[in-house]
């Protein structure tokens, strides 16, 4: 019974957790993207891999806190610039080829010994080196505080105040992405995603739109990797292909072109990911399980999980959790 | 008989009343010729005047192409030396399956590259101009195909098209009150536009729950919230029910009626004979006549080697079900 409760304190605390922050934020970049202009960008955790570099680098060189912030958007808006300029005039699928692949590129440029020197290489960037700026604008006292079950140091890298900046940056861009999807520019990139010929011969200028949605919610996306390395470090291989479908999953999960759909799926994404790893390592310790699953095959068992999860809702309730049965009902495409 | 009528519509006058109807395309022409307006009246008058010959120079034109060649690989899909559009009047662009028409359309609306060509629109060179361009230009199409926005609805739909909201340009998108004036607007004229196609009652319903016949309504009707100077239509008739055919013919009328200058693509020649005010026939990529219905139907060559020897014979119709008849018309096929 103790064990059970420590499982679903752990799930708990996943609900909460920064990286869940970080997750909802990238995914509700990628909302604009996917959810409402139809663009498949395949690359988001390259969009986050380059915000947290440019956030890292940034307050390495001795840029305060909310510069370094705006580097890493920049950041974030130069590499969709990038991709979006030549790809956007294609077909959709090619922007999916590029940006998976150009987010690989990042990748390997900051692990490669090439740029050592500012990326870290393949071992990145340790936390200590740019939290700094971070927690001292921490507004909250020394000391720990308990709520419920959950109990945190206030400022650190695991802090309530990490927590508390990371889920206020989720509400702000909340506010924001529902203001502008509800207005005639949001209504624009719903007509783009439903058929661009279409909204072309309004008179609209499709390529525009797109290369706005694309900055836009890549720009959401380094935010995300800021928040995502704020409690950790920086780690190239942290934060690679996986990540991009971990994205996907928590946006399917939680229904695209819904406003607090990105939210809702990283919650509960994060909490069952971590009720079942943490609840199948305890089954085979404890239990005749252990026999088949040993504890060290967790991850990988857990990962799988992840992919069939993705392959289901994709097949059986594309439109998530918080989707629309309505507007499913018209076969899209 | 069909020859009777189209010369009646083609003077301008109310087709004589004497053969009845015999299908709803009919009645709907019988119903409505005599174009209303004045810009339309002379429209009308000016073609009269122009000799039915390919490239025809018109009193009044509003797109004139020069030249206008399109190949795919080594096969030449539009070869269009000259063509002229008399604004206020309806031109239909007929030709058989492969003629090059949609191609053509897609050439000047700015949805296709030509390899070489002029085409201007109010004297405005249109060459190289994007499809959005072209739209901001005054010239707004439709598609063969419907393109209905399935998954927002009819009045979205309709908003979609209004033009210069300041709500779609990002910076001022999240900020309601300046531009919720301009919505409420637009909101205003696309109900009064989707009254007009009997679709207000739609207004909530996503596009993609309409039928085929209403896609195609809601296209003209959303086509028409940009107030455009001249609607391209790629096939309005089709695949749509002979009801609606009838609405559909009338609404393209009232569009010349209210001064619009109106092309469009078809193969209903019913439609074609009764409410355009010239016809272009294309085949094989060029333009092989061009005249007002009477006279082009009339020319044999052009009915024969493009719209068949039997184009009078409806394929619907149960007299062909009678060996007899179908022995003579087969007949008359070896004879050719």
């Amino acid at each position: 019974m103790d064990e059970f409760l420590r499982i679903l304190t752990q799930s708990l605390a996943e609900l909460i957790a920064p990286t869940t922050a970080a997750y909802a934020i990238a995914a509700i970049g990628l909302n604009l993207h996917f959810g409402y202009t139809g663009l498949l960008n395949m690359g988001q955790a390259g969009f986050m891999l380059l915000g947290a570099y440019g956030f890292g680098i940034a307050t390495i060189a001795g840029a305060p806190f909310f510069l370094a912030v705006l580097v890493a958007l920049v950041a974030g808006l130069l590499f969709a610039l990038v991709l979006g300029i030549p790809t956007l005039q294609l077909r959709g699928d090619y922007l999916a080829i590029v940006t998976i692949s150009a987010a690989e590129i990042i990748r390997w440029i900051g692990r490669s010994t090439w740029l050592q020197e500012w990326t870290g290489g393949a071992s990145g960037l340790q936390g200590r080196n740019y939290k700094g700026t971070f927690q001292d604008l921490s507004p909250l006292p020394d000391g720990r505080t308990a709520i419920g079950p959950l109990e945190y140091i206030n400022t650190g890298s695991d802090s309530w105040w990490t927590r508390l900046f990371a889920w206020g940056v989720v509400a702000l861009a909340l506010l924001f992405v529902f203001l502008i999807t509800r207005s005639p520019w949001g209504r624009v990139l719903k007509g783009i995603r439903e058929d661009e010929d279409a909204v072309r011969a309004l008179g609209k200028n499709v390529y525009s739109y797109k290369l706005q949605s694309l900055a836009l919610g890549g720009m959401l996306g380094a935010l995300g990797g800021v928040l995502y390395v704020l409690p950790i470090t920086i780690a190239p291989d942290a934060m690679g292909r996986t990540m991009t479908f971990f994205v996907w999953t928590v946006l399917l999960l939680g229904g695209a072109a819904t406003v607090f759909g990105p939210v809702l799926g990283a919650m509960i994404f994060f909490g069952a990911y971590m009720f079942m790893r943490t609840g199948m390592r305890a089954l085979s310790e404890n239990t005749g399980v252990g026999e088949i699953i040993s504890t060290t095959n967790v991850e990988q068992i857990g990962g799988m999980l992840v992919g069939i999860t993705l392959m289901l809702l994709v097949i059986f309730r594309p439109q998530g959790i918080l989707g629309n049965k309505k507007e499913l009902a018209f076969n899209v495409r | 008989m069909s020859a009777d009528m189209s010369e009646g519509t083609s003077a301008g006058q109310p087709a004589d009343a004497g053969p009845q109807p015999e299908s709803v395309v009919d009645a709907a022409a019988a119903a409505a010729v005599a174009p209303t307006s004045a810009v339309a009246t002379e429209a009308r008058d000016d073609l009269a005047q122009v000799e039915p010959v390919v490239g025809a120079p018109k009193p009044d034109a509003i797109l004139v192409a020069d030249d206008v060649v399109r190949r795919f690989g080594g096969m030449t899909a539009v070869d269009v030396t000259h063509l002229e559009v008399q604004r206020g009047a309806i031109t239909a662009l007929i030709g058989p399956n492969g003629a090059g028409k949609t191609t053509f359309f897609n050439l000047l609306t700015g949805f296709d590259t030509p390899q070489s060509g002029r085409w201007s629109f109010e004297g405005n060179s249109l060459a190289g101009k994007s499809g959005a361009r072209v739209a901001q230009a005054g010239m707004v199409r439709t598609f063969q195909l419907t393109k209905a926005l399935s998954r927002l609805t009819v009045l979205q739909n309709m908003l979609l098209a209004a033009r210069n909201n300041p709500g779609e340009r990002f910076w001022l998108s999240w900020l309601p009150f300046t531009w919720r004036a301009q919505e409420r607007a637009a909101t205003e004229k696309a109900m009064e536009l989707l009254a007009r196609f009997k679709l207000d009652a739609k207004a909530d319903d996503f596009a993609g729950s309409l039928s085929g016949g209403q896609r195609k309504l809601l296209e003209m009707a959303r086509a028409l919230m940009t107030d455009p100077t001249m609607i391209m239509l790629d096939e309005p008739m089709a695949g749509v029910n002979p009801a609606l055919v009838q609405s559909l013919l009338g609404h393209v009328q009232a569009l010349r009626d209210e001064g619009m200058t109106v092309l469009f693509v078809e193969h209903d020649m019913h439609a074609v004979r009764h409410i355009s005010d010239w016809v272009v026939v294309m085949a094989e990529g060029r333009i092989v006549a061009e005249g007002p219905p009477a006279s082009v139907m009339q020319d044999q060559a052009v009915v024969d080697a493009y719209l068949g020897a039997h184009h009078d014979t409806d394929l619907g119709d149960d007299s062909l079900l009678d060996p007899e008849i179908l022995a003579r018309l087969e007949a008359e096929e070896e004879k050719r």
